[in-house]
């Protein structure tokens, strides 16, 4: 298949969440990461959390549908995880040499900047899930998350009908939003 | 009351459940009451934001689960799962393969008992003895399955990717041989990735136990399953001071290669007097720091550590009593070590030193660090 065909199908199945397409990308990228990170100071955790961070980009880049490709993944996920490796690099204070140069890289500041800024609502929202406590964080999750219905969850949580678990939803989603739009507000 | 109903109200509006005339009358509502507005914006950024914590985490629960699958088959360079995590990991690979095998063998086993059934309604012992082996036949396919696993578990064991790059090093000795060492603390310190290469050049993944800052001593433990473990350790540790002008000798890797050394102990006290080390005479390179110096008797009586740089010659070794007191620290600190014993004589007495250093490099490892 023609190699830029093969990109573009690569990036239409990770954009419609197909599995084997994300494997294929993880596989042809994910060692040239993990020398870059560990070869400029880093661990191969962080090297591993660091290409995962550039594939989420990559996710959305695909998703938002008018991705053009004028470059390659390969080059592309490069960039990202060069420029996010750097930013850490800075903010642990950890010294490096330059970060080595392997291949041409392409602007990614203003991708890197829109997942930063939406890693850190989903960081706020996460943060406020997990500081909800049980059995509000397992209701809310089942609902506005898994998207499983009232009927189902009253039974589940061993609630007498869907009402009453409505209602205890109810209570938690105002601690909920409280907790999550304090943050927001907040970040803004 | 009302908030609930509201509320619900704004999340159909939102997940455009609304009937026709219903969304009519609440779009209404929404321009004439502000506070309904704000609700209703407020409530679809926070469903949105919903939506992609939801996304994100099957996302990431997808990239991790990959993560694992590609390292394990070895198609990308990372460390593999050990103990639980590897039989989590091989449990959800198989398990579709497991059921299948189950299933296979509950009908044939259903199938033959019936034919056995219809073809004779009393069935005699010969008849149940037959089932029985075809059960042994079951059992032992499913032997050969499990084999089968085994072995390509232990393929998957055996490839080891020596993808990082370890930037320094020094040497280091077993003091167990389960893979106990010895090493210089200033020789792990800020390591975040640690391996031990033995004289063959095979690589284990090593990590630091336990650690004494002012006697520079550390104490790493072999973490990989590919290690073997060693026969009795033929050195022991001298809790004793050496005596002046004692010939010693060392083992290290200041290169690639094992490289002997030869000298004497010069005094009982190390730079400046310090009392923890001794000085010796010997040739030394960095990358000798945490090899063993032992004198005739096969004894280890110090770690090599270090050298002073004005002078020529003139090397440091932390004495060997001080091993022990580690490991009284690390008996205390870590009960699983309470057992842990070291050799209590050397088995190198009166040999030719050539043999000597021929039963003790095995023990000797390069300290890769990164």
């Amino acid at each position: 298949m023609n190699p830029d065909l093969k990109e573009k199908e690569l990036l239409k199945g990770l954009a419609l969440g197909d599995k084997k397409a994300v494997e294929t990308i993880y596989k042809d990228n994910y060692n040239m990461v993990q020398s870059l990170v560990i070869n400029n100071n880093g661990s191969a955790q962080e090297a591993k959390d660091i290409f995962q961070e550039a594939m989420i980009v990559l996710l959305e880049k695909a998703r938002s549908g008018n991705f053009e490709l004028n470059c390659q993944i390969k080059t592309y996920v490069y960039s990202v995880c060069r420029r996010i490796w750097l930013k850490k690099l800075q903010q642990y204070n950890r010294y490096s040499n330059e970060v080595e140069s392997m291949v041409s890289t392409v602007p990614v500041e203003e991708d890197v900047e829109e997942y930063e800024k939406r890693d850190q609502e989903f960081v706020m929202m996460e943060k406020a899930i997990g500081s909800l406590g049980e059995p509000c964080k397992s209701l809310i999750e089942a609902f506005y998350i898994q998207k499983r219905n009232m009927q189902d969850i009253a039974s589940q949580f061993g609630y007498t009908n869907a009402d009453n678990a409505k209602n205890q939803k109810y209570k938690c989603l105002m601690r909920l939003k409280k907790l999550f739009f304090a943050q927001y507000k907040n970040g803004k | 009351m009302e908030d609930i109903q509201m509320l619900e109200a704004v999340e159909r509006y939102i997940r455009g459940e609304m009937r026709p005339d219903e969304r009519v009358h609440f779009e209404q509502l929404r321009k004439t009451n502000p506070d309904v507005d704000q609700m209703v914006v407020e409530h679809t950024l926070f469903i949105h934001q919903m939506n992609e914590v939801g996304e994100l985490r099957k996302f990431k629960s997808a990239l991790n689960e990959i993560h694992t699958d590609l390292a394990e088959r070895g198609l990308i360079n990372s460390d593999r799962l050990k103990g639980k995590a590897k039989v989590v990991y091989l449990w959800k690979r198989y398990k579709r393969v497991a059921a299948i095998a189950a299933t296979i063998a509950g009908i044939t086993t259903v199938t033959i008992s019936l034919l056995v059934w219809s073809l004779s309604p009393n069935p005699d012992a010969k008849i149940i003895k037959d089932l029985s082996r075809d059960l042994d036949k079951v059992k032992k396919d499913q032997i050969v399955t499990k084999a089968a696993v085994n072995n390509l578990q232990n393929d998957i064991k055996t490839q080891y990717n020596p993808s990082i790059d370890y930037k320094s090093g020094g040497s280091g000795f077993l003091i167990d041989g389960k893979g106990l060492l010895i090493t210089n603390l200033h020789v792990v310190r800020n390591a975040r990735n640690i391996a031990i290469q033995n004289r063959k050049g095979a690589i284990f993944n090593a990590k630091v136990v336990f650690t004494d800052v002012q006697k520079d001593i550390a104490i790493l433990k072999v973490d990989d399953d590919n290690f073997k473990s060693l026969t009795a350790i033929p050195y022991n540790i001298s809790k004793t001071s050496a005596d002046l002008a004692e010939p010693i000798f060392t083992l290290g890797y200041p290169r690639d290669s094992i490289v002997y050394g030869q000298g004497y102990l010069s005094a009982n006290t190390g730079y400046k007097g310090d009392t923890l080390s001794c000085q010796i005479a010997i040739a030394a390179n960095p990358g000798n720091s945490g090899g063993p110096v032992l004198n005739n008797n096969g004894e280890v009586i110090g770690i090599l550590s270090t050298r002073q740089v004005s002078a020529e010659g003139v090397v440091f070794a932390i004495q060997s009593k001080y091993i022990h007191s580690v490991l009284t620290e690390l008996k205390k600190s870590d009960t699983s070590y309470v057992k842990l014993k070291t050799p209590a004589a050397s088995s190198l007495k009166g040999m030719d030193r050539t043999h000597q250093v021929k039963k003790i490099e095995d023990y000797v490892f390069m300290v890769k660090v990164n």
